[in-house]
């Protein structure tokens, strides 16, 4: 990292050593890869930590077990579309749903803040109930602190999953290869966009409603049909454009997409267009990425679109040898650009 | 989606491409003179579209890109103070001043707070009225009118917690400073279609007399763009040098007049530092006397701060067309996007940004071109 004295007869704008968290670190893009790599593992480092996954597997007395643990600090916790209840059930049952893992059963803690209302938290209770009897996954071990007022956000939610592995079907973010496809399960960008049309002081009104679902069962309906499948992904906080440049990166390939061919429904174009965003890069919460075998493309199609969930699913690209750890997008009119990781939080643009 | 996809369409747009390079007898340099216009023409690649028939020179109409050193530092202290919350455009959050930038400020503990318009930092005032809510009032003539009704309607609601920090700046003398430099490049301008709503373009023609350079008035979408530069390459062709109107859906010669009303009621015009650029005469705004009480630099005192920025910075020269990102010695380098030194290299339709990723596309280590350094 370069160091401010080192700047100060050279440069316009002498940039300080970060020292301190900043929101940025939380965004999915190039901070939180380096709070992880610099903060994280430095300390933690070991074997299943290191495959930075959505999870890691173990063996457990000679059975490998997928672990994976998410924590939900959602504002609204009642959104259009859902609630982080259901949300911290659908994130976890789905990180473990992409590493190809049959999910046993979760965990969850909880945070409260002091002065939540009560007949809020049973709302949310309930609906992370019905969220796991609808995947039928149990909750079979919780958790609870209370902290004073002022201290959290109401309510964070931390779930853990564990699942059985699947010696057959095992896809990871560094197999994708040349020549796989690039298939997106539905239209982008409903999640992120909903939170943020709830968000207190965004003055519109939108139809948005989140997508968070569970996609356990649309990846067995491809793991039944037998797809070869080298790496899922549901592209959340980050959006589609950081899931592609983290599987870019770790299968060492080149990806281009095709931006006609991406679903961003109107509302969400909208909404993005008036807020200066890019809906690459807005949160999914019910949406994979799936990287299939050229032979298999119609097939996987075929599949996907056969579920409710998948009804959408649509090639947007595919996997190159050329400009290893780059996605590029090739834009309606034929042009070309990059899709790089944001550095933090993506910031609406004045002009 | 109405108003927006018939000026996405590939349709009207490929044929606009041909024509252009059908009426290019030669290739030509010209400059969008905003950063919405960059961020399209980035985005869509319009500029390798033309590439060898029309040079895009991605001029200085972003605010991020321009506001001062000085104004950014004052921002800083501003938003630092336990008593002030601090509302701003999102992307200002990210321009490094001279110590940090208002995103390390927040996670230092200052309460830095995004807004999409001026009237909700004045609402922001009204709901926390023990505390001091300054807004960063930057921009060009188009977010003008909106920043000047926020102070002109805090008076007519005697809102004392409010207050802001103005770094406005204008258009026409920039383009006519670019002109006057010594080794100017730029042959024709694509103007600023949502400034031109508001001012309309009448100050443009004596700029493309004296200067006799085509001036374009265009607006955001590809289509919008494409035929800018038609327009543009027709008038390089035939040797003239006119203010034409492209975005005729939005823009008359006169722009809004009560728009302009109100940026007149509110704010005067004033010498301005450039980020990068420096001083250029009558390039700003700053509030009337009898709006003083909501100028934030001299409610907090912060009149006497004054930042110079070093004299071997480039992005001047990037700004204005005078040398390339990677001509740049810490093009990189010592300056990347993770790690921006200037502007440009900040957000990622920024001339030095757009140029680094291209580099690492097509597999070459960005770094900066050994000699070219001025």
């Amino acid at each position: 990292m370069t160091t401010a004295s080192s700047l100060t007869l050279a440069c316009p704008a002498p940039f300080a050593v970060l020292d301190r968290v900043q929101l940025g670190h939380g965004s999915g893009g190039k901070m939180s890869a380096a709070l992880v790599r610099e903060r994280f593992l430095p300390h933690l480092e070991n074997r299943a930590l290191a495959q930075l996954g959505d999870g890691s597997v173990v063996n457990v007395g000679g059975v490998d077990v997928v672990v994976s643990t998410d924590t939900f600090v959602v504002s609204p916790l009642e959104f259009p579309g859902g609630d982080i209840g259901s949300l911290a059930v659908h994130g976890t049952l789905n990180d473990l749903a992409m590493m190809g893992a049959r999910p046993v059963c979760l965990t969850a803690g909880f945070v409260l803040e002091e002065g939540l209302p009560l007949s809020l938290l049973d709302r949310i209770v309930q609906s992370m109930a019905e969220a796991a009897q609808r995947a039928q996954v149990p909750i079979v071990a919780g958790d609870t602190k209370v902290v004073e007022r002022g201290k959290a956000d109401g309510l964070y939610i931390n779930t853990t999953g564990i699942g059985a592995a699947d010696a057959q079907f095992r896809p990871q973010p560094h197999l994708a290869r040349e020549g796989d496809a690039v298939i997106v399960s539905g239209a982008i960008g409903r999640h992120g966009m909903a939170i943020m049309a709830a968000r207190e002081g965004l003055a519109f009104e939108t139809t948005i409603t989140s997508d968070s679902a569970c996609l356990i069962s649309l990846v067995d309906d491809l793991r039944n049909a037998e797809i070869e499948v080298h790496v899922l992904r549901d592209p959340t906080r980050g959006g589609v454009a950081s899931a592609l440049n983290e599987i870019a990166a770790a299968s060492a390939v080149g990806i281009e997409i095709d931006e006609s061919a991406l679903l961003v429904p109107s509302d969400v174009r909208a909404a993005c267009e008036v807020l200066g965003l890019d809906p690459l890069y807005v949160a999914n919460e019910g949406v994979l990425l799936a990287f299939v075998a050229p032979a298999h493309i119609e097939s996987a199609l075929t599949t996907l679109r056969a579920h409710p969930l998948g009804r959408n699913a649509v090639q947007i690209g595919r996997v190159l040898a050329d400009h290893p750890g780059a996605v590029a997008l090739r834009t309606w009119l034929g042009g070309t650009r990059i899709v790089d990781l944001l550095p933090g939080d993506q910031l609406p643009r004045i002009c | 989606m109405k108003f927006l996809s018939e000026y996405r369409d590939a349709a009207i747009a490929r044929p606009l491409i041909e024509h252009i390079k059908r009426t290019a007898t030669r290739s030509w340099t010209m400059m969008e003179v905003c950063g919405g216009q960059t961020h399209t023409i980035v985005r869509q690649g319009l500029d390798e579209l033309l590439e060898g028939v029309v040079e895009m020179i991605h001029g200085p109409g972003c605010p991020v890109c321009v506001t001062p050193l000085e104004q950014i530092d004052k921002a800083l202290i501003l938003a630092a103070r336990p008593d002030v919350i601090f509302a701003s455009f999102g992307d200002m959050l990210r321009v490094p001043g001279s110590s940090c930038d208002l995103q390390q400020i927040r996670a230092q503990g200052g309460t830095v707070r995004i807004v999409y318009s001026p009237l909700d930092a004045l609402e922001l005032a009204r709901r926390h009225t023990d505390r001091e809510v300054v807004f960063f009032a930057v921009g060009f003539e188009t977010t003008a009118p909106a920043n000047a009704m926020a102070v002109w309607r805090a008076r007519q609601l005697g809102v004392r917690n409010f207050s802001v920090l103005v770094s406005h700046v204008t258009v026409p003398p920039a383009i006519a400073a670019i002109m006057a430099a010594p080794d100017n490049r730029v042959q024709a301008f694509l103007a600023a279609g949502h400034v031109c709503s508001v001012m309309g373009w009448t100050e443009y023609e004596p700029i493309a007399a004296r200067y006799h350079v085509p001036i374009v008035v265009t607006g955001f979408e590809p289509i919008d763009i494409l035929e800018g530069i038609l327009m543009a390459v027709r008038q390089l062709e035939t040797g003239r040098a006119e203010v034409e109107n492209q975005y005729v859906r939005s823009v008359r010669r006169e722009g809004t007049p009560a728009a302009r009303l109100r940026v007149e009621d509110v704010f005067e015009l004033v010498d301005r530092k450039w980020r990068g650029i420096g001083e250029i005469p009558m390039s700003g705004f700053r509030l009337r006397p009898e709006f003083a009480e909501y100028d934030a630099e001299r409610k907090f005192g912060l009149d006497d701060i004054h930042v110079d920025e070093p004299a071997d910075c480039h992005a001047g020269e990037v700004l204005t067309g005078r040398l390339k990102p990677p001509q740049c010695p810490a093009f990189g380098t010592r300056c990347t996007p993770d790690h921006p030194l200037g502007a440009p290299m900040i957000s990622s339709e920024g001339a030095c940004a757009a140029y680094y990723h291209l580099a690492r596309y097509r597999g070459v280590q960005p770094t900066a071109t050994a000699g070219l350094a001025s």
